[in-house]
């Protein structure tokens, strides 16, 4: 696995961002999860084999500031579509993860023209009071790997700080990205994407974890049945919420045979 | 030195095995566990033993503000101050808070403390809490994120309506008022004196030296573990070159008091165990939302003492639950003695705190109105007395009401019955 090309760039109100590319082919640009991307994952590097993957960080995930200043879905919605035009993304195939997934959709909502096609890994967005969303804001520290994770070595690897990186700043990074999905979604994670379903007509793949132990599966259908245009659901045997980091083949390879 | 009379009105009928069979005291506490008809018995006692406070000169009585909360039975603390207002005559009524950013409109605040203010005579003390995670986060589902900058935009607009005398527009980030002009208004002019209740943080700390607002340090833990957040705060204000007056700071202690410390250890045994056994049983999940704290903080790796407590609780060390109240005297949480012992050791705390505004937990944990009102005589007759002249040779206290004058405050009239 080798690193992706780094450069950073402005996003109005927010700051700088930090863009990593890599691989060659049609552009895909990828929005993390609940934790961002404090490193580039072997997912990345599968699909970064067939396709040019742009991966913007959003407001306050690792390598990006300036989500306190972000209020609202219109603010996060703008920000976000700021963030993949500056970084070259507009009119690509989009591919989210959890938090990442809801402001790709609601990018789709909002502007037809800037998403090609949707690739969406267990998306937050919608909440249905008969099977709650868990709450995973609220979490005793010893339940979090289990939570997000099927494997919880693999979300702690994900989470290892890199050599030569300050133990403090590196705390305060991981915190922040916290805080980020947080503010986007508290405290249910139901911003109100059920009313703006229908305006999605990029063709869909909704991809959930069969061990998704936050966004119960059932979800996938809410979603398929309110969008607008051709929808596909892909169960991954045996993955968590964090799908892309407990089976980053499978995943990758649904979402690249759904994009080929 | 003002001494001060507090009250959290915990739950006194929580069941004995609470920690082993329940996940928290808070938030989530099991409603089946709550009895409306002993309810009414436990806010009439407590709102008794600060009325008998007030009558036995204490200088303020406090009351505060906490949501879904077995240890503390005040969701609306202005609704307890109201009835102080009518039943008691010169202690200041400090309400140590409402959490800003809780009401919406915050001007809602501004009516309400404006009405207490008025119909006090002007004793209102403002306390104005960001309030803890369990309280705004979770039981109120504000966004931790945004938590602060509602607090002070809310805070910004309060003191505005209090102070404006014209109809103002507020088109703020949140809140956005064509016509903010509250009435009533204050008696205290410009406003009754605010009060900030508040963790360990740095950030709180510049904040009450920029307004020069009074910094109330209101820990369960006691002298011992408030000594670090109270040298950190005099530290900060002498950086900030403020002068040193301890008028500037509140601190809660809990204290017993006795004819002996031998008949203290008995007394208070039970009460205090139920505080510190039952009432702080508080789920580690709720403790620490993501931005609640600031970076800063975060960085500083200061955080408020619940939190603390129930980090302990998760990472699996020592809970106050299960202490023995031996623990809980030595540790310092809960000061003991005869009178004479209590007057010296509160002196020695206040002295070494620097604190003026000293708030005293009289009642806790389950402890009944007999011997609440036993302690209250006693601190009141015996302890306080002791303690009085502490800085007021020196220091003058900038933050305390500015009541009517007495003669001109009403007094509640015998209602005619036909």
């Amino acid at each position: 696995m080798s690193e992706p090309s780094e450069r950073r760039v402005r996003v109005p109100r927010c700051g700088e961002a930090r863009v990593w590319e890599k691989g060659v082919g049609p552009p895909l640009c990828f929005l993390g999860g609940l934790r961002g991307l404090p490193r580039w994952p072997a997912f990345l590097d599968r699909l970064a084999e067939r396709r040019r993957v742009i991966a913007p960080s959003l407001p306050g995930f690792p390598g990006a500031a300036g989500h306190d200043v972000l209020d609202d879905v219109a603010d996060w919605v703008v920000a976000a579509q700021d963030l993949c035009e500056a970084a070259g993304a507009a009119g690509a195939d989009f591919v989210g993860a959890s938090a990442g997934a809801t402001l790709a959709a609601e990018i789709a909502a909002f502007s037809r023209e800037s998403v090609r096609r949707l690739a969406l890994i267990a998306p937050y967005g919608l909440f249905d009071e008969r099977e709650p969303v868990a709450d995973v804001f609220a979490l005793r520290k010893d339940e979090v790997a289990r939570t997000l994770c099927a494997e919880p070595a693999t979300y702690e690897s994900f989470l290892a700080k890199p050599d030569g990186v300050d133990e403090i700043e590196w705390q305060v990074t991981l915190l922040r990205a916290e805080e980020a999905a947080a503010r986007l979604l508290w405290p249910t994670g139901d911003l109100g994407l059920a009313r703006r379903l229908h305006r999605i007509v990029a063709p869909t793949l909704l991809v959930w974890g069969s061990q998704d132990r936050v966004l119960p599966a059932s979800y996938a259908k809410r979603f398929a049945s309110g969008l607008g245009g051709l929808v596909q659901v892909r169960s991954v045997e045996g993955a968590g919420h964090m799908a892309e980091l407990d089976a980053p083949e499978a995943v990758a390879d649904a979402v690249l045979e759904f994009l080929r | 030195m003002k001494l001060l009379w507090f009250h959290l009105m915990p739950y006194t009928r929580l069941p004995e095995d609470f920690a082993q069979r329940h996940a928290s005291v808070w938030v989530d506490i099991d409603s089946r566990l709550f009895d409306p008809a002993q309810a009414h018995g436990m806010y009439n006692e407590f709102m008794d033993e600060l009325e008998y406070a007030a009558e036995q000169g204490f200088d303020g009585v406090c009351v505060n503000e906490h949501h879904q909360n077995g240890y503390g039975l005040m969701p609306s603390p202005n609704l307890i101050a109201a009835s102080l207002a009518r039943r008691t005559r010169d202690a200041a009524i400090v309400v140590m808070g409402n959490s800003l950013a809780l009401y919406n409109p915050p001007t809602r605040v501004a009516e309400e403390m404006a009405m207490l203010d008025c119909i006090s005579g002007g004793r209102l003390v403002a306390g104005f809490p960001v309030g803890t995670p369990m309280d705004t986060c979770f039981a109120y589902g504000q966004n931790p994120s945004q938590l602060r900058q509602r607090y002070h935009e809310a805070h910004d607009l309060i003191v505005k309506a209090w102070t404006t005398p014209e109809p103002f527009v507020w088109n703020g980030r949140f809140h956005k008022l064509r016509y903010v002009n509250v009435w009533p208004r204050p008696v205290q002019k410009p406003h009754p004196p605010i009060w900030i209740p508040g963790g360990g943080s740095i950030e709180t700390w510049r904040w009450c030296a920029e307004q020069d607002y009074v910094y109330s340090y209101l820990s369960y833990f006691g002298y011992k573990l408030g000594r670090a957040t109270m040298r950190g705060f005099w530290k900060e204000m002498e950086r900030l070159g403020k002068e040193p007056n301890p008028y500037r700071a509140g601190f809660l202690q809990f204290v017993g008091v006795a004819e002996s410390r031998a008949e203290a250890m008995e007394l208070y045994r039970e009460p205090a165990e139920y505080f510190y056994g039952r009432c702080l049983h508080v789920d580690a999940r709720y403790a620490a939302p993501p931005g609640y704290s600031s970076e800063a903080t975060v960085r500083a790796r200061v955080q408020s003492q619940v939190v603390q407590a129930a980090q302990r609780a998760s990472s699996g060390q020592q809970t106050t639950a299960g202490q023995r109240f031996e623990d809980i005297v030595e540790q310092g949480y809960v000061i003991i003695g005869s009178p004479d012992e209590v007057a010296e050791q509160l002196r020695a705390v206040a002295t070494e705190l620097r604190v003026g505004q000293l708030m005293l937990l009289l009642q806790f944990g389950n402890m009944d109105r007999q011997l609440t009102l036993h302690n209250t005589e006693l601190f009141a007759k015996q302890v306080a007395p002791q303690l009085r002249d502490l800085w007021d040779d020196r220091w003058e206290n900038r933050w305390w009401p500015r009541p009517l004058p007495a003669s001109e405050r009403s007094r509640p009239a015998e209602v005619a019955r036909a």
